[in-house]
């Protein structure tokens, strides 16, 4: 007979509690698959009991955050269920960010009304569940976990792109996402094997310590340098950096507003703190010779990534798919900030996400409140909205300036944020060279922002300065769906002006991890 | 302590915006309505700035009763001090003996118009707003301008309610710039004024307003990026020698606070932890004694600048001053930056392209704003920033700079004589007039006296400029309202049906081709002396340039109002309206032409010579 001793006991219920928050969704994501099955309630809309559901989790984590939860937050990072994940602030900092944001998202879908009542149990099943992979990308410390997560996270988002079943263009979109995350999730397969191979064991910790190794030593060897980039590549399809953002446009394109804002800011948030906590990892083991190894490579692909999505973004009709490429051109901003390879370029990355939250959700929301109006996405379906519904196109404006970064708005704070750490890595470069490619960054960055400009700007140009097109229906939206996107233009501005908090939270959420040593002064 | 100088000098920023937010609540059908409102929330804003100024007259006066001398000699009258002393005073009011510390024994002033508050503590980013006599007469210039410029927009029809939310908007950005003293504060101000601009060009604008308005937002966009890019670097110089020691006391013992110490152990050891108390900054004031320190550096008296400075960990100076900040190349560098950033505002040759086409699309009262206030902020940021922060490649970049002063004049003026559309021809004279500002600027010789000439006249043409091209632009909007058209060759014999409007034009013309007894004569005046000591060359050509002023002002005047023309016979003359306008601007031309010194310069000098004093003793042995 099995039997277990008081100390599993004790790590169980302590892992219970740290995994509460994921529990809670699991908990609903069961009770609504019942609902479906009884016909007295099958038919009721369930967007109640899983907002109950997201709030519930979310209280926890802010329990968890405060540490006045019966599990405080420890300093240093605990693993726990036998070490396949990490209960550190960079979780909970990203339980905090996906639980806040599905709450919003459902909130969203009240005014929308994307998922009627008879769907509504698919719907939100896998909107919680997808919430719940990316939750465990946030905190997989073995990369069996972040095979997994991934999966869990992909899966549900799969079928959320090809929800509207009617719709060709929506069934396009999903197919073309399978096809695509199909490919990148076996080619990250085989890097986990390579590397899992290579060191006999799959957990993040001891893998750190044999890269951090090979680092130091300069021993990277060939099955170990092709198994990180598969991992990377697996990361990067979703993160939509340049080149493998070929689903990206496509699946924005065809896919609800709702589910383009859950792709571009969840499932984004999810990998970019996968990605950090797999560079932090190797950072932490060896920081000098784990920055010189992935600086060039990060710092490339996200000015690739920053460029191509403004440039492309210049000659699109369609608004879904002009801020798919937006979402490309912010992944390669906050990749820029990755590639410092150090915990003050990860907080940046983290503050960028909860400003690229609310004014990201805001423009897909508008979007989306606009196209139950006019059936249309089309930027031409925005020409002259200024004169119908003012309130709607101020609240959108605030959104693509923000977008842009143009100050006093939330984006103008999260740009700063990661430039002020690109520059902090550039004058801090161990390396002559390493610097310049910090100072190239930085100079891409800032003239990305002024070709982006162009796009945002001619946007909002259309609804503000060009004449409503002819035989355009009534195009204001219910007064209740507008305060929804106006609140969080106000959002977008509050936290623009007043970040300080945010920022200290933001640092906290990296705080388990070695802090950089070397500072200008420091150095002379 | 109630802080009223803190609230005086926020309303005068956000009144403005306020009263955009109050016409959120004002239905846009009624036009009337929202047009006094605004025009009250203009006014109110004039009222307070000019409380503010009486305020600022006080200070003055403190000074010079108390040390018994003329006011452009009182050290207090300087910014800086005023800082600095606010600082000392705040540390008498916390002093646990109660005792007041040498150096501080004065009085804190209820009211000395410096005033400072945390607002994003861990960038150390402050809400930091001041006055001096170089923000001051633009401030006022700003606020007038606003004023009038609001009533020459009663004549917009179009989605009035929109248009006089972004003009709100712009007045905060514009009084918000000059106002502040935190250079990230100053940025953000910077930026805020960009929208409004783009829309108010853009909607409201002539044919070709969308083509305006785009460029006009991405150079300006560009040249903010720049000025980003210099901000970041002046923020990551380690800057503690050049705060009071208290501060990096303070930094020291929050170190050893978030290692586990107890508040009173860290307040103990302090000193061990001093090593990693960096402090960075974007306080403008601590960032321009830096930037004289860097000056010194470069001119080799390191050993001097550690000797005077407050800091007490001598030895980890010398270190800290072979940061980047205190090498030629990023002085160089980041005045080039800072440098073109403005310059684009101003414009200067060759970045000046975008003026014209925005000048020309632009309604009559945005156009008045645009050159009367917005090309101020170039030049106020060069004298406020890039000045102080980067003294060294000012002084050494002197002969390059005061080169594109004098291009502009005489490339403008060129421009201008070209011209066969009235207010393009005003746009190109606005390049022209600017460049005065330049070289008044640029023109750091040798003897101190001399650049307090030309920054004197610099600062004097920048307020004229002010006065007298809004009156030019909106002399052209009364004209355009009647003929619609602005072809100089077409318009003839204007004065015959227009008397009124005909003297009025005549004499701004003339103030702004520098007539003596008017506005702009004094600061060209002043400007091209300055000029003549420093470069004899380009102070000949400048002289020689305005005859080249003169001859297209008068061949404009000709050809606009001289001879008859039966076409324009039936038009009316200036309405009340605007001639209420046009008064306000003419009187000040007149007055600040004949008595300069009484109402400019006696409280404008002090600040300008005082950061002249600051700048030019820095040049070493001369």
């Amino acid at each position: 007979m099995l039997t277990f001793s008081p100390q599993a006991i004790a790590d169980l219920q302590r892992d219970l509690l740290a995994f509460l928050p994921e529990l809670v969704l699991c908990a609903a994501i069961v009770l609504m698959l019942l609902i479906r099955l009884f016909p007295a309630t099958g038919r009721t809309h369930l967007g109640g009991l899983a907002l109950l559901a997201v709030g519930g989790a979310l209280v926890v984590a802010w329990l968890q955050w405060t540490r006045s939860g019966s599990l405080p937050l420890p300093d240093t990072s605990v693993r726990y269920f036998t070490g396949l994940l990490a209960y550190d602030s960079l979780t909970v900092f990203l339980r905090l960010f996906l639980l806040g944001f599905v709450a919003l998202a459902i909130v969203l879908t009240f005014f929308t009304h994307i998922p009627d009542s008879e769907d509504s149990g698919d719907f939100y099943v896998l909107l919680l569940g997808g919430t719940v992979g990316m939750m465990l990308m946030a905190s997989a410390n073995h990369l069996l976990m972040v095979y997994m997560a991934v999966e869990m996270a992909s899966l549900p988002s799969y079928a959320l792109v090809g929800f509207t079943k009617g719709r060709r263009a929506s069934s396009e979109a999903a197919l073309k996402y399978v096809v695509y995350g199909g490919g990148a999730a076996g080619v990250m397969l085989y890097g986990i094997s390579l590397v899992a191979g290579r060191f006999g064991t799959g957990s993040l910790t001891d893998v750190a310590q044999g890269v951090g190794a090979a680092l130091a030593t300069g021993t990277l060897d060939v099955p170990l340098a092709l198994g990180l980039a598969f991992i990377f590549i697996g990361l990067a399809f979703k993160l939509s950096a340049v080149p493998f953002h070929f689903w990206c446009p496509d699946v924005f394109e065809g896919a609800p507003a709702e589910i383009g804002a859950f792709l571009s800011v969840a499932s984004k948030g999810a990998a970019m703190a996968l990605a950090g906590r797999l560079v932090l990892a190797f950072a932490a083991v060896a920081p000098e010779q784990a920055a010189l190894a992935f600086a060039p490579v990060l710092a490339l692909f996200a000015a690739v990534t920053a460029t191509f999505g403004n440039l492309a973004a210049y000659s699109q009709t369609n608004l879904k798919r002009l801020l798919a490429y937006s979402t490309i051109a912010h992944a390669g901003y906050m990749m820029m900030a990755l590639a410092c390879v150090n915990t003050e370029g990860m907080s940046a990355v983290l503050f960028y996400l909860v400003t690229y939250l609310f004014t990201n959700l805001g423009a897909f929301a508008v979007i989306a409140l606009i196209r139950n109006r006019t059936g249309s996405e089309d930027l031409s379906a925005y020409a002259g909205l200024v004169y119908t519904a003012p309130g709607l196109v101020v609240a959108m404006g605030v959104f693509l300036l923000s977008l842009l970064g143009l100050p006093p708005l939330a984006g103008f704070a999260g740009k700063f944020v990661i430039f002020s750490a690109v520059y902090h890595a550039a004058a801090d470069a161990s390396r002559p060279w390493l610097a310049q490619i910090y100072w190239a960054l930085f100079v891409i960055g800032g003239l990305n922002t002024v070709i982006s400009a162009v796009y945002y700007v001619r946007a909002l140009k259309v609804m503000v300065i060009d004449k409503p097109p002819e035989g355009v229906g009534d195009r204001r939206v219910p007064f209740a769906a507008g305060s929804y996107a106006a609140i969080l233009a106000m959002l977008v501005f509050v936290l623009g002006i007043a970040w300080n908090m945010l920022s200290v939270a933001s640092e906290r959420g990296t705080a388990s991890f070695p802090a950089p040593k070397a500072t200008v002064a420091a150095k002379g | 302590m109630l802080e009223t100088d803190l609230w005086q000098m926020t309303a005068l920023t956000f009144v403005p915006a306020l009263f955009a937010l109050i016409l959120v609540f004002v239905p846009a059908t009624a036009k009337e309505a929202l047009r006094w409102v605004t025009l009250l929330g203009t006014a109110v804003t004039l009222a307070i700035s000019l409380v503010v100024f009486v305020g600022y007259l006080d200070v003055l006066e403190g000074v010079r009763s108390e040390r018994g001398v003329l006011p452009w000699h009182g050290k207090d009258a300087h910014l800086e001090a005023r800082v600095d002393y606010a600082l000392a005073g705040s540390e008498v009011q916390t002093g646990p003996d109660g005792k007041a510390l040498p150096g501080s024994l004065r009085p804190q002033p209820a009211s000395d118009l410096v005033a400072r508050s945390a607002w994003i503590p861990r960038f150390n980013i402050e809400y930091f707003l001041g006055i001096d006599g170089i923000s001051m007469p633009l401030v006022l210039l700003t606020t007038l301008l606003c004023f009038l410029s609001m009533i020459a927009s009663w004549g917009i029809e179009k989605h009035v309610k929109g248009y006089c939310m972004l003009f709100l908007l712009l007045e905060t950005g514009m009084i918000g710039c000059f106002l502040a003293l935190d250079f990230f504060l100053f940025y953000i101000f910077w930026e805020v004024m960009l929208l409004p601009m783009y829309f108010l060009i853009g909607v409201w604008g002539g044919p070709r307003r969308e083509y305006a308005a785009i460029k006009f937002f991405l150079y300006t966009l560009l040249g903010s990026v720049f000025i980003l890019i210099a901000l970041l670097g002046f923020y990551f110089t380690d800057v503690r020698d050049f705060v009071r020691p208290e501060m990096v006391k303070a930094k020291a013992v929050e170190i050893g606070v978030r290692q586990g110490l107890s508040a009173g152990d860290a307040e103990k050891q302090w000193e061990k932890f001093a090593k990693d108390a960096n402090v960075h900054t974007f306080d403008l004031v601590t960032l321009g004694k830096a930037g004289r320190a860097a000056m010194r550096v470069l001119n080799g008296e390191t050993d001097k600048v550690i000797a005077e400075a407050p800091s007490t960990d001598k030895a980890g100076m010398k270190e800290r001053l072979k940061q980047p900040f205190f090498t030629s190349f990023f002085q160089v560098a980041m005045f080039l930056l800072l440098f073109i950033g403005f310059a684009i505002k101003v414009p200067v040759f060759p970045f000046h392209t975008w003026l014209p086409d925005a000048h020309v699309e632009a309604p009559t009262p945005i156009s008045m704003l645009l050159a009367g206030v917005l090309l101020k902020l170039g030049g106020y940021g060069i004298l406020r920033i890039a000045y102080p922060i980067c003294p060294w490649a000012a002084y050494t970049l002197a002969w390059p700079l005061a080169l594109f002063g004098v291009i502009n004049i005489v490339y403008g003026a060129f421009a201008a004589m070209a011209q066969t559309d009235f207010k393009k021809l005003v746009a190109y004279s606005s390049v022209s007039h600017m460049g005065y500002v330049i070289l008044g600027i640029a023109v750091w010789s040798a003897r101190p006296q001399y650049w307090e000439w030309g920054m004197n006249g610099a600062m004097f043409q920048m307020i004229a400029h002010g006065v007298t091209s809004a009156g030019m632009f909106f002399l052209v909007g009364v004209i355009y309202d009647r003929a619609h058209h602005r072809d100089l060759n077409n318009f003839r014999g204007l004065m015959e049906p227009m008397p009124f409007y005909g003297g009025l034009s005549f004499l701004i013309f003339f103030a702004a081709l520098g007539l003596p007894g008017l506005c702009g004569f004094i600061g060209e005046a002043f400007v091209v002396l300055a000029a003549w000591t420093y470069s004899p060359v380009l102070a000949v050509i400048t002289a020689a340039a305005v005859i080249l002023t003169a001859a297209y002002v008068l061949w404009t005047l000709q050809r606009v109002y001289l001879g008859t023309n039966p076409a324009y016979k039936d038009f009316p003359d200036m309405s009340v309206r605007e001639i209420i306008i046009g008064v306000p601007l003419l009187v000040l031309a007149v007055l600040l032409g004949v008595f300069p010194q009484y109402f400019l310069l006696s409280w404008m000098q002090p600040s300008v010579n005082g950061l002249v004093e600051s700048l030019s003793k820095l040049t070493g042995g001369q």
